[in-house]
């Protein structure tokens, strides 16, 4: 178990030592390559790979790919938002912190979650607290746009926590 | 002929990404306070410079150096909003007050 | 195609010099820890560009760095 743990991560690390060299010959360059991946994994891989229902994780890496068309098309809308806001002469922003609690359990999904607030439409996430997030929004309609949760039904799917 | 449709949709790419970089400095000098240049500067910024670096990856080509232009646009896209996120949070904890329309 | 990466190399460093207004001026240190992650963004694209323009590829190495060290530098700087 923790050996299996440990070659993957040095196959997966040493790969991208690979991609970011990319020089293929020259056997002391690859020497160092080798070295400098095994002491890093030596390291770190008691820390990465804590997941422990690993059954559905590729079920939910396509969940996930499946939503990152739409966080993008927030993400331009949020901008076209943004760039009319600071270029209107006379400034249409009314700034209000408000708070909201949150189903999610996972420490991944919540921060997936507040990633997501700060770069959709209008939304900043301050703080996190528990389940609390606290979030700063630049107008009304954006609180309002949040508060109806439909971004946090979709994270909730992507990690199957929706149950 | 493939060339040119290829340069110019790169050149849109880069030229709309260098817009928004422009909107997100300006949100940064004219806003009233600290809360709200956080929201011009966390978005505009990051899709600012996602966007030309996916352009310069059109205009590149399919080889190593889009790999790593890759890999950069993914490393912004995740580092950028905790940045400023943890900016957010710090000024919370000491007390800073958001401006508010009186 | 090089023009164009040249006017963008020339508009970062115009917007760069602007958000340094910001970093000197602006009230209070949250303001000026905002205008600096700004720039440090604004020069890890300027070090690509530069890259493409004298078609020296090593530059992506200096950019990816930068970029780590932008992102724990703000880090650091909002632990305190």
């Amino acid at each position: 178990m923790k050996f299996t743990k440990f070659l993957a991560l040095f196959i997966l690390l040493f790969s991208f030592w690979l991609l970011l060299s990319t020089k293929f010959e020259g056997w002391f360059h690859l020497f160092f390559g080798l070295l400098s991946t095994a002491l890093v994994t030596l390291f770190t891989y008691d820390m990465v790979f804590v997941s422990e229902d690993r059954g559905n994780n590729i079920k939910k890496l396509f969940r996930f790919a499946l939503y990152l068309p739409w966080i993008l098309y927030q993400i331009i809308l949020a901008n076209v938002d943004v760039a009319k806001r600071v270029l209107d002469p006379k400034m249409p922003i009314d700034p209000r912190m408000i708070t909201f609690r949150s189903v999610l359990k996972t420490d991944l999904s919540k921060t997936t979650l507040a990633n997501s607030i700060t770069l959709t439409p209008g939304t900043v996430t301050i703080d996190i607290d528990e389940d609390t997030f606290l979030i700063h929004a630049i107008a009304k309609e954006s609180a309002d746009d949040l508060l109806e949760g439909t971004m946090e039904r979709k994270v909730a799917h992507v990690f199957m926590e929706d149950e | 002929m493939l060339i040119t449709v290829i340069n110019v949709i790169s050149a849109v790419f880069i030229i709309v990404g260098l817009f928004f970089i422009v909107v997100g400095t300006i949100g940064l000098l004219r806003l009233p306070d600290f809360y709200s240049r956080m929201h011009a500067t966390g978005k505009c910024d990051t899709l600012g410079v996602g966007l030309t670096i996916i352009g310069l990856i059109i205009y590149n080509g399919f080889n190593f150096i889009s790999v790593k232009l890759l890999f950069l646009v993914v490393f912004i896209f995740v580092a950028n909003p905790v940045a400023t996120h943890a900016i957010a949070r710090a000024a919370y904890k000491v007390g800073l007050q958001p401006w508010r329309r009186q | 195609m090089e023009d164009l990466f040249l006017l963008a190399g020339l508009l970062l460093i115009l917007t760069s010099f602007l958000s340094l207004y910001r970093a000197i001026h602006g009230p209070g240190i949250f303001n000026r820890i905002i205008a600096v992650n700004v720039i440090g963004t604004k020069t890890i694209l300027l070090l690509v560009l530069i890259g493409f323009i004298y078609g020296r590829p090593h530059f992506l190495d200096i950019a990816l760095v930068y970029a780590l060290l932008n992102f724990i530098m703000t880090i650091a700087a909002t632990k305190y």
